[in-house]
């Protein structure tokens, strides 16, 4: 049984206030347990949790490269297989590592089906860098490298939808997740890490410094990201959807004006065309997962 | 017990008996036979290790590097575009001062596309902090395998380890091997005991970043052990001279150079061919010697300069070139001759697997006799 | 302290690091409005807020950043953040 009031991540690290990462660190393992071997890419919570000598993770760590985690934890999952050991490996990547350069080292991990759980937190970008974009950035999103001005709106890709490849797979178990709501978070967390095979769980983690909001909105972004449907809360078992949050849908106008990363849709003039198309991703998630609850009419 | 066998199963049983937990595995001519050699034991319940059939080289180091972050032995095995791709992970590794071994049977580096044999890539990766041993013919490529395991796991040392051979020229050819046995090999390599690992029961975070306030601490302390393993491949290579009769204490080798006026010095197989060349030039009458480098890295430098002191002319086989400048074999001979007047002249030879025979070995003699060369030798104008 | 071979630590040296430095705003809690339900406990991105021993929450103010996050969730609006004076 693992004790859920141990603090595994501790105090002194510098991520920013309110960082989203930092809060999905302390939980992952908080669900996770002592009996626990993590495995991280390069990137923010690496950076800030790791300046020679001061560390905060309290359960055995590795980080080496940006793109090989899931290669590395393969490592390391064999290596306790062949000497028997119980530790469980828990891979923890951004989705700069997990999207975009990690896709041949993740693909390759989980096509040999090894057991492990490969947990990204999704602050849709290379934030650690500078606010790049990544293949998780969403559309109209405006980051250094694809940044809004005269001629652009912002990132012009849809956003990768990473829990269906690695469900395509075979992965036995994979959810989406949010800081949002950390008692879920744990929850599925627990679960991945005690199905057998290699799971995946995508946690969204707002980023204050990233995408343009005061740190202590951090769980309210999260909130809104969900309650418009332009994240979706689900499980995905042997490939098929099981379960999704369904919400009281907010127009996704209510979750861009927070963010100064979508700032240049609202001013100097609001752009109707692109908030629409924002708006056309979010129905379709919400009909795809079959999220919105319908109030019945009085 | 004697084989005859090809030098790429040679190598894998020398693996097999150094009982490697895990193993990484990636296709790549010419050293794939080894790791299917390897498949084949496992899948016959010869060797009891977990083996990935990782996606790509990067992967295969990377993996490497996991299951030895947490205390098990481990091993792959590449050369050429391979080891390129894992070019940062190799540095990785050392930085990260694991003891992974990984054998390397040479081969060119593209472009243009080259699957035969050249230094180039092991070469290349000079700077990367990993020991570097390279076979003359495939009795060393055996040994040298089971030296490099006790090496890079010493705790003073703590660094990975390639053993190079040249490929196709050892790794596929037959040749009569004295086989050592389980029970050899296990009184010569103990079990690994890691110096630390990931441990719940013992937490500790591996791979933290280091800022400017101890990155160079850190690259001395990984500078400071790799020539600190000269002490030990000494130790560990007299050792195994005792146990079985086969010493490399030595990390260079003369042969018929203590009275040489003309010292030619190779690295790897070239080396069999320039010592039946020397012999066939010693009935001439002239005075030629070989100076074998075995360790590349760290660089016996004192040991070459010891060596090459009494001669009159050096002439040094570089199966490789750093573009630009010269062979990196030259380079560091130079650097070990600083200050004395002996001339020192670079051959750059057999790149992409050209053939290097008895009489080019002869012609190079001719040539720095007449004082000729730093040269591409055997430059085919005609095709210019 | 000798230099860790491999550039590796054990924990306890991220405490050496006293983040409350960074603090602009301080939370303040107050006992009388506090429902014990926890929730600040959990979404604290420093893990620094803890249970009293009088099953109150308190946070360690070595490290509290200040980030408000604890005051904004609160369902009891129990936390008031307040511009530190240094």
């Amino acid at each position: 049984m693992v004790d859920k009031t141990l603090e595994l991540f501790d105090c002194g690290h510098r991520a920013c206030g309110g960082c989203g990462a930092a809060l999905a660190a302390r939980l992952v393992t908080k669900a996770s347990g002592t009996n626990t071997i993590v495995v991280s890419s390069t990137g923010c919570m690496e950076v800030f949790s790791t300046p020679y000598p001061e560390t905060a993770w309290k359960v055995p760590w590795i980080h080496s490269l940006f793109e090989n985690a899931s290669a590395v934890a393969s490592g390391v999952e064999a290596a306790l297989k062949k000497q028997g050991r119980t530790e469980k490996v828990v891979i923890m990547a951004g989705d700069g590592a997990t999207f975009d350069i990690g896709m041949i080292c993740i693909s390759g991990a989980f096509e040999r089906g090894h057991d492990f759980t490969y947990i990204c937190y999704d602050n849709e970008a290379y934030m650690n860098t500078g606010i790049q974009r990544s293949g998780a950035t969403p559309y109209d999103a405006s980051t250094t490298t694809s940044p809004a001005g005269k001629c652009s709106f912002g990132n012009k890709r849809p956003k990768k939808d990473m829990p269906q490849i690695l469900a395509a797979h075979g992965a036995p178990y994979v959810a989406t997740a949010s800081i949002a709501y950390p008692a879920d978070l744990m929850q599925k967390i627990e679960k991945a890490i005690n199905t057998k095979g290699p799971c995946y769980v995508q946690v969204h983690a707002p980023c204050c410094t990233g995408w343009g909001f005061e740190g202590e909105q951090t769980i309210a972004v999260a909130k809104l990201a969900i309650e418009t449907g332009l994240w979706v809360n689900y499980e995905m078992v042997d490939g098929k959807v099981v379960k999704a949050k369904k919400v009281v849908r907010k127009p996704v106008e209510e979750y861009l004006k927070t963010q100064k990363r979508f700032r240049h849709l609202f001013k100097p003039k609001r752009q109707d065309a692109e908030i629409a198309a924002i708006q056309a991703t979010a129905d379709r998630n919400a009909e795809k997962y079959a999220i919105d609850i319908k109030l019945k009419k009085e | 017990m004697m084989e005859i066998t090809e030098g790429s199963h040679a190598v894998a049983d020398a693996v097999r008996l150094c009982r490697p937990q895990v193993i990484s595995a990636y296709p790549i001519t010419p050293q794939t036979h080894i790791v299917e050699a390897l498949a084949e034991m496992v899948a016959n319940c010869q060797l009891d290790a977990e083996y990935i059939t990782v996606e790509n080289e990067l992967s295969a180091l990377s993996a490497c590097i996991g299951a030895s972050a947490a205390g098990s032995r481990t091993y792959s095995a590449t050369t050429s575009q391979g080891l390129a791709l894992m070019f940062e992970v190799c540095f990785n590794a050392a930085g990260m001062r694991l003891p992974i071994v990984m054998s390397i049977a040479n081969r060119a580096l593209g472009a243009p596309l080259s699957i035969w044999n050249d230094q180039q890539d092991s070469i290349s990766l000079r700077d990367s902090g990993w020991l570097q041993f390279y076979a003359e013919d495939n009795q060393e490529a055996t040994d040298l395998h089971y030296l490099a395991y006790r090496v890079a796991e010493d705790h003073s040392v703590l660094l990975p380890a390639f053993v190079c051979f040249d490929g196709f020229i050892l790794s596929h050819t037959y040749e009569p091997i004295d086989m050592l046995s389980q029970e050899d090999i296990d009184k010569f390599l103990p079990k690994f005991t890691p110096y630390e690992r990931l441990d719940a029961a013992d937490p500790i975070s591996f791979g933290m970043y280091a800022t400017p306030d101890y990155y160079l601490e850190f690259r001395y302390e990984m500078d400071r052990a790799l020539k600190g393993s000269k002490a030990i491949i000494q130790k560990a290579g007299k050792e195994f001279g005792q146990m079985f009769g086969r010493d490399y204490s030595a990390m260079v080798e003369g042969y018929r150079l203590e009275d040489a006026e003309t010292a030619i010095v190779a690295v790897g197989s070239i080396c069999g061919t320039t010592k039946d060349a020397i012999d066939e030039m010693r009935d001439e009458g002239k005075k030629v010697g070989l100076l074998k480098i075995r360790v590349f890295r760290p660089f016996p430098t004192e040991d070459v300069a010891k060596a090459l002191a009494h001669v009159k002319r050096v002439a040094v086989l570089d199966k490789n070139i750093s573009l630009g400048a010269k062979g990196a074999v030259a380079l560091e001979v130079k650097d070990a001759l600083y200050g004395s007047s002996i001339p020192v002249k670079d051959y750059i030879i057999g790149l992409g697997g050209r053939d290097v025979r008895k009489k080019d070995i002869k012609a190079i003699v001719a040539l720095i006799e007449k004082g000729e060369g730093d040269m591409f030798y055997g430059l085919r104008r005609e095709v210019l | 302290m000798s230099l860790a071979v491999g550039c590796r630590a054990r924990p306890g040296k991220s405490r050496d690091n006293k983040t409350g430095s960074w603090r602009v705003f301080k939370p303040s809690f107050n006992r009388e409005k506090c429902t014990q339900c926890g929730l600040c406990v959990t979404l604290c991105p420093e893990g620094c807020v803890h249970e009293t021993e009088e099953g109150f929450v308190a946070p360690d103010y070595t490290y509290c950043k200040g980030c408000g996050i604890c005051a904004e969730e609160c369902p009891g609006e129990a936390i008031e953040m307040k511009q530190e004076e240094k």
